[in-house]
């Protein structure tokens, strides 16, 4: 085919398509840069400053004075949060917590996920069903119900005494144990969607290959199942432990006053102490430390679409 | 060998719903509670449900959180299909690194860090510019339009990855123009997915309680921060007849959507199967 020399019309949809896929790019992009990735700019620069009793309180990085411009960064705030003992407990306290609370939850996911990919075809989506339902139940209220549970009048409490296994109340509610309970309880879906869905895409004949070379079960399920799953069990585990980190509804409502997690500690300092440069201190903080994990799970997130496709 | 690993599953599985499900259950029985204390059951009441609606605090606070997530998931359906499809169906293009970062992120990032930094934003916004003036109903779906609009993009990406794009493709060949195609073709298939897209953003916005917190302005009261003023305090029966009427309203909802997309994609099936015999 010979070719010709484009009409007007073509031209303009040429240019149509290319500016329309700039407009659908360009759109979602810049909603996201300036509310999501520009609002990260600010507590950065609002961190170098300092405490002050205005609207809003801190100071300007930024004065002018005859020459042009002049930045003063006030590095005061990052040196408190290293020299005040209160701060480094707090992060310990959140990342240990957080770990431990990834393990139980993988713990008790694995099984779940397992027996889930493994139930027959409309079972299968009546246990998915359930598995979804209560992540789409108020987070709040699924809190709030352990408060009733764990209480030193609670329920578990209740029941124990009556049958005469114990005869003082538990401390359980206002513990670490608490949070624990929390926090596995709120983010267990996240665990299992993930791994059911690369359980459920596992080809079984392999286990089913092992077994037949010999392997024992529990042999099969460490040398296949095991590392075939390991993309679920990596974005399971992120999915947890990055937002409990930062968890601050559940340390407050079950932990106690000594239960110290990062979260709650920036939350009192915004709100309780009204200072805002501590706070983004404390915030950048958190963030160089969840950098990495963010930037894993983003990887595990983009590498399984590709696999998709 | 393979009953004892059954038997393990099942009653992992047994154990684990119990577990999902036992302390759901109790917060609905116990909203019928004549009596204030949990641990006491003093008899069958609907009272709670009585005080709960003369409570007017919480009913403003309610109708608030219901504007604002019908406001925030139709905007974040409006931006996240448009990155969902970007991110399966455009292929490589200057920054699409930072764009998937900037989807996949907010949906780990710690909600004080969120919430924080969308309020100095605000703040200096305010300064710079003078607007937004004040913090209220807008600077709140403003924030959940954000994280919820990740939540689309994700939903609608996953079920376009899952679609044959060979349909797009015969259209293109036949000449059709790319937005003709998408309104035609696409939009249609990834229905159940916009569905989805704009309940879980619904729901997201109604159940915030820490980034809302930080944006909220005098007078924007949401119903989490009111529910979580009264449950500092303790069990409150008033917020466990609250509870259920969530739950109750939830449940029907998802098992309404769940069945529409069900019967889509049966209808679906069919279609393709028809074509292929």
């Amino acid at each position: 085919m010979s070719s010709e020399k484009p009409t007007l019309k073509q031209r303009f949809d040429r240019w149509m398509i290319k500016h329309g896929r700039v407009l659908v790019i360009g759109i979602p992009y810049l909603w996201l840069f300036l509310f999501f990735l520009v609002p990260f700019l600010i507590v950065l620069k609002i961190s170098f400053s300092m405490a002050e009793y205005a609207q809003p309180p801190y100071t300007s990085l930024f004065s002018w004075i005859e020459e042009g411009v002049t930045i003063t960064l006030n590095f005061g705030n990052y040196l408190f949060l290293l020299s005040d003992s209160l701060y480094a407990t707090a992060y310990l306290n959140s990342i240990r917590i957080a770990a431990i609370s990834t393990v139980i939850t993988l713990l008790i996911g694995y099984p779940m996920a397992y027996g889930i990919a493994r139930a027959q075809g409309s079972m299968r989506s009546v246990l998915l069903m359930l598995v979804i339902l209560p992540f789409w139940t108020s987070f709040l209220i699924r809190v709030y119900a352990w408060i009733g549970i764990l209480d030193r009048e609670g329920l578990i409490n209740a029941f124990l005494l009556w049958t005469g296994i114990i005869s003082e109340p538990l401390i359980m509610r206002q513990t670490e144990f608490a949070v624990y309970v929390g926090i596995v309880y709120t983010y267990l879906p996240f665990m299992i969607l993930p791994l059911y869905s690369t359980l459920e895409k596992m080809d079984i004949s392999l286990v089913e290959a092992a077994l037949d070379l010999g392997c024992k079960p529990w042999q099969a399920f460490a040398k296949v199942t095991l590392p075939l799953s390991m993309p679920g069990i990596l974005a399971g585990s992120l999915l947890v432990f990055i937002p409990a980190v930062g968890e601050f509804v559940i340390p407050e409502l079950l932990g106690g006053p000594n239960t110290l997690m990062i979260g709650r500690t920036l939350w009192n300092e915004f709100f309780a102490n009204r200072d805002w440069p501590i706070a983004s201190a404390v915030a950048i903080a958190m963030l160089i430390f969840l950098v990495v994990p963010i930037m894993w799970f983003q990887h595990i997130q983009t590498k399984q679409e590709e696999g998709q496709q | 060998m393979s009953n004892k690993r059954s038997t393990f599953l099942l009653s992992a599985l047994v154990f684990g719903f119990a577990f999902l499900y036992v302390p759901i259950l109790l917060v609905i029985i116990y909203s019928f509670n004549e009596g204030k204390l949990v641990t006491v059951w003093a008899g069958f009441s609907t009272k709670w449900y009585v005080s709960l609606f003369s409570n007017d605090g919480m009913i403003d606070a309610a109708w608030n959180s219901l504007r604002i997530g019908v406001m925030s998931a139709t905007l974040a359906l409006a931006l996240g299909t448009p990155a969902g499809l970007v991110m399966s169906r455009f292929g490589r293009f200057k920054g699409r690194t930072l764009f998937s970062g900037m989807i996949a992120a907010p949906l780990v990032m710690p909600e004080v860090i969120t919430g924080l930094s969308l309020l100095l934003l605000f703040v200096t916004l305010e300064q710079m510019i003078g607007w937004p003036a004040g913090r209220g109903l807008s600077t709140i779906t403003i924030a959940h339009t954000t994280f919820c609009a990740a939540y689309v993009a994700v939903v609608v990406q996953s079920r376009l990855s899952g679609m044959d794009i060979s349909v797009e493709e015969a259209a293109m060949d036949l000449g059709a123009k790319p937005a003709k195609i998408f309104f035609v073709i696409t939009l249609p298939m990834i229905l159940p997915a916009l569905v989805a897209g704009w309940l879980l953003s619904f729901t997201l916005s109604l159940d915030d309680l820490v980034i809302a917190s930080f944006v909220a302005g005098p007078g924007s009261t949401t119903l989490p921060m009111k529910v979580f003023s009264s449950v500092r305090l303790g069990v409150s029966p008033e917020i466990n007849a609250l509870a259920t009427l969530i739950i109750l309203a939830v449940s029907v909802m998802i098992v309404i959507a769940s069945a529409m997309i069900l019967r889509s994609e049966r209808m679906r099936s069919r279609a393709s199967a028809g074509a292929d015999a």
